[in-house]
């Protein structure tokens, strides 16, 4: 098998196209064939001794590997500018794959507090239970998560931007804490995407996506990923064959084929992102956009260093609105649906105090800065003028 | 069907392309609305018909994709095929022994084959005029004459038909006009607002848009055409798979980004041509020398499309080294995807022509067709010159 070369010497469109693909696939085919098969056949005894003693590369069950999800892999790792990464059946199986591998019982983990609710439920209440230790500190608060460094601490953890209030962590800064402490540091840079940013780059040991939003970007399949070093993804691979939370063959082809459009795709929800962020922050209705291409921005100084754009993700809150009066709202819109996910070519939007927080009483929602008032949309690919026109009659009522 | 697209005639295309035909699920709420695999439907009684019975005669997943092209086609209708030469040979089954068909001379192989391999054994007669000027479609209209079918941009040499002129011509003479609009795509140019018929697609090309689905297409805007049209369809049963019909909606929810991007870089591509000492002449009706480039400019909206032919120094052979040395452009036919295609007309898509014809219509062997692809342009560029500095 062939594969695509010289990588590094061409542009972005051109790897998001043909990185990971052999440049001659099976019966001449031009695009990859769905490999459905649960099992590999083996031609005799030997070939099962040679694969054992790895001279011979080759699938042997879908648990351990898959053709369709090895070209993902591989142009996900290119993308990332990673030696390797590893895709999940979901982005939170991707944090759990990671974390069970790393952490054992005694360890502590440390997060900045934005971040999505499901990733600090599963350690705070989950590895709780196998004696992890999970700490939560302040945001962008360095010196707070240098405080709360033990010696028993194995990973810091952020996303970035963070989910919802689009917080950008300073990745320097971050990877200098880690290194400092010999900690490994996480960072889940699903709002961003390899196209926006690129956090290893930046000395960070692991990036985390939820490739369901940008990367898939047609909301028709879940999927994450994981991607680092070799040496130190050996070990979650081997566990992620264990665990069984690998990913469907179909899904994996429709992953490849959506990262093919994935930089067009970019380029747009940047576009769009920026445009009705800047009709938010300009409408008489609008009391703050959480956005980190404003110049209001509390990060956007150091979103401009380190992000190429800020994609489609926008937070806003309605002047003097109740939950109620803000819901109303969100009901008047009609191009985007209400709906929970991110980074499709569908515009969704969603009000995070009912979406994501509803059964959470209010002082608590007031802790993780979830205001009653506060629209979150994800804004897509279509025409950025009828996603401003339809806003602008929602806000009129 | 359209629950919250009230105000669908005012949204823009690219808004239309990812909503329209693609309500959520009423049953699930489902964002994307599911596969409908089923081949026939259940029945509440007999004699009582659901929206669908049976998916020959509709299905779930195909209508969506025909909802949404009809929209991008400013169309009342479309009918989904298994691929463009069923949804072309469906239109030929309007006719009947003794009727005349005018296709222009610069169509696909497979049109050509079609019309004057299959269609001639039904009684039916076929001519080809260059549609370049008006006045020889014109000539070449006779009393028996029912269907005009034209392709602009042509293939393989990119000449451009004046779609406005020849429905006027059509009109008057109350004769179809049929144009296969697979080369300019809706982006560019909606042939039923020019007063066309009929449009056609191959939706395998830019439609569907990665090399992963066959498909064909008919819009048209007339309630009677379009029943006369679904009779054949359904009775013909040349239907589009729910499969494919998924992928296909897929594909068009980034179609208008992938045209624009792709036109965009095959201008780069027509220039860096233009310059080399080893083309002999570059066929893209975005270049200010080609003789379609004043029409193009008013049929076809912000750009050219991402097709092109070059003619280059050499013959059969020579080319036939070009096509197999590049790296990015893959020797294959079809185009329009996100991969770049190179092919040599003269022994591939256009190889079923009788050679006389094929002569006559200006197919030289050192003809190559480009389908310029979503990849970087100056990627494109460098492998093309690679290629080329062999000769």
């Amino acid at each position: 098998m062939m594969e695509f070369e010289n990588e590094e010497e061409h542009g972005d469109a051109t790897r998001a196209v043909h990185s990971g693909e052999s440049t001659h696939k099976a019966l001449d085919s031009i695009t990859d064939p769905i490999v459905l098969a649960s099992t590999y056949t083996f031609k005799n005894s030997q070939s099962i001794i040679d694969y054992i003693e790895q001279r011979e590369p080759r699938e042997e069950y879908g648990r351990y590997g898959n053709p369709n999800e090895a070209v993902v892999e591989r142009k996900l790792a290119t993308l990332e500018g990673a030696e390797e990464a590893i895709v999940y059946s979901s982005g939170m199986a991707a944090l759990v794959g990671l974390v069970m591998t790393k952490l054992n019982a005694g360890d502590e983990i440390v997060f900045f507090d934005e971040c999505y609710h499901r990733s600090r439920e599963f350690c705070a209440k989950h590895l709780a239970r196998f004696g992890v230790v999970t700490r939560q500190v302040e945001a962008c608060n360095y010196e707070a998560m240098g405080n709360a460094i033990t010696e028993n601490t194995r990973m810091l953890v952020s996303e970035s931007p963070t989910n919802p209030h689009l917080s950008i962590v300073d990745l320097e800064k971050f990877a200098a804490l880690g290194k400092e402490h010999g900690v490994e540091t996480l960072i889940d840079a699903t709002l961003a995407t390899p196209y926006n940013l690129r956090p290893l780059s930046y000395g960070i040991d692991y990036v985390l996506h939820s490739a369901t939003k940008y990367l898939g970007g047609h909301n028709d399949l879940l999927a994450g990923v994981i991607a680092g070093s070799e040496s130190q993804l050996a070990d979650v691979r081997n566990l992620r064959g264990i665990m069984g939370s690998i990913n469907s063959a179909h899904n994996m082809y429709l992953l490849q084929r959506g990262l093919k459009t994935f930089t067009l795709r970019m380029e747009q929800h940047n576009v769009n992102g920026q445009a009705v962020a800047e009709f938010l922050e300009s409408h008489p209705r609008i009391t703050k956009v959480y956005y980190p291409g404003l110049p209001s921005h509390k990060y956007h100084e150091i979103a401009m260093q380190q992000m190429k754009g800020f994609g489609g993700l926008i937070t806003f809150e309605v002047a003097g609105a109740d939950w109620r009066e803000t819901a109303d709202i969100v009901d008047r819109v009609k191009v985007p649906r209400i709906a929970p996910s991110l980074g499709g070519v569908e515009s969704l939007i969603e009000q995070p105090m009912i979406m994501s927080y509803f059964e959470l009483a209010a002082e608590e929602r007031k802790q993780f800065g979830i205001r009653d008032n506060m629209i979150r949309m994800s804004v897509g690919i279509e025409d950025a003028c009828d996603i401003i026109n339809d806003l602008d009659q929602a806000l009129r009522g | 069907m359209v629950a919250n697209m009230d105000n669908e005639k005012q949204l823009k295309f690219r808004t239309r392309a990812i909503h329209v035909g693609n309500e959520a699920d009423e049953q699930t709420g489902a964002v994307v609305r599911p596969l409908h695999v089923a081949s026939t439907f259940v029945q509440k009684t007999p004699g009582e018909w659901g929206p669908y019975d049976y998916s020959r005669s509709g299905n779930p997943t195909r209508d969506s994709t025909e909802t949404t092209v009809a929209s991008l086609e400013q169309g009342s209708g479309a009918l989904g095929f298994a691929t463009g030469m069923a949804a072309t040979h469906c239109v030929t089954m309007l006719l009947n022994a003794g009727d005349h068909v005018i296709a222009g001379t610069d169509i696909y192989g497979g049109t050509y084959r079609l019309l004057h391999k299959i269609c001639n054994r039904a009684g039916i007669k076929v001519s080809l005029a260059d549609s370049r000027t008006v006045t020889s479609v014109q000539d070449a209209i006779r009393p028996e004459t029912k269907l005009i079918w034209i392709e602009s941009p042509g293939n393989p040499l990119m000449s451009i038909t004046d779609i406005k002129a020849c429905a006027q011509v059509a009109k008057e003479h109350g004769v179809l006009l049929g144009v296969d609009n697979t080369f300019a795509t809706p982006v560019l140019t909606q042939p039923l607002s020019l007063g066309a018929d009929i449009v056609m697609h191959s939706a395998t090309k830019y439609l569907g848009g990665h090399s992963d689905a066959n498909g064909g297409m008919l819009v048209v805007n007339d309630d009677d055409l379009y029943d006369k049209l679904y009779f054949i369809h359904n009775s013909v049963g040349n239907c589009m798979s729910a499969w494919d019909s998924y992928l296909i909606t897929r594909g068009i929810k980034t179609l208008e980004l992938r045209v624009r991007e792709q036109c965009r870089s095959a201008v780069q591509v027509s220039e860096y041509l233009q310059q080399h000492p080893k083309v002999k002449r570059v066929l893209y009706p975005g270049l200010a020398s080609h003789p379609g480039f004043e029409v193009a400019k008013q049929q076809m909206h912000g750009g050219f499309g991402s097709m092109l032919s070059v003619e280059i120094d050499g013959d059969f052979e020579t080319t036939k080294n070009v096509v197999s040395s590049t790296q990015l452009f893959q020797l294959a036919v079809s185009l329009g995807a996100v991969e770049s295609l190179i092919s040599q007309p003269a022994s591939m898509s256009h190889a079923s022509y009788d050679q006389k014809d094929r002569i006559a219509n200006g197919i030289h062997d050192e003809l190559i067709r480009l389908s310029v692809g979503l990849e970087h342009p100056d990627d494109l560029i460098a492998d093309l010159d690679q290629a080329l500095s062999r000769l």
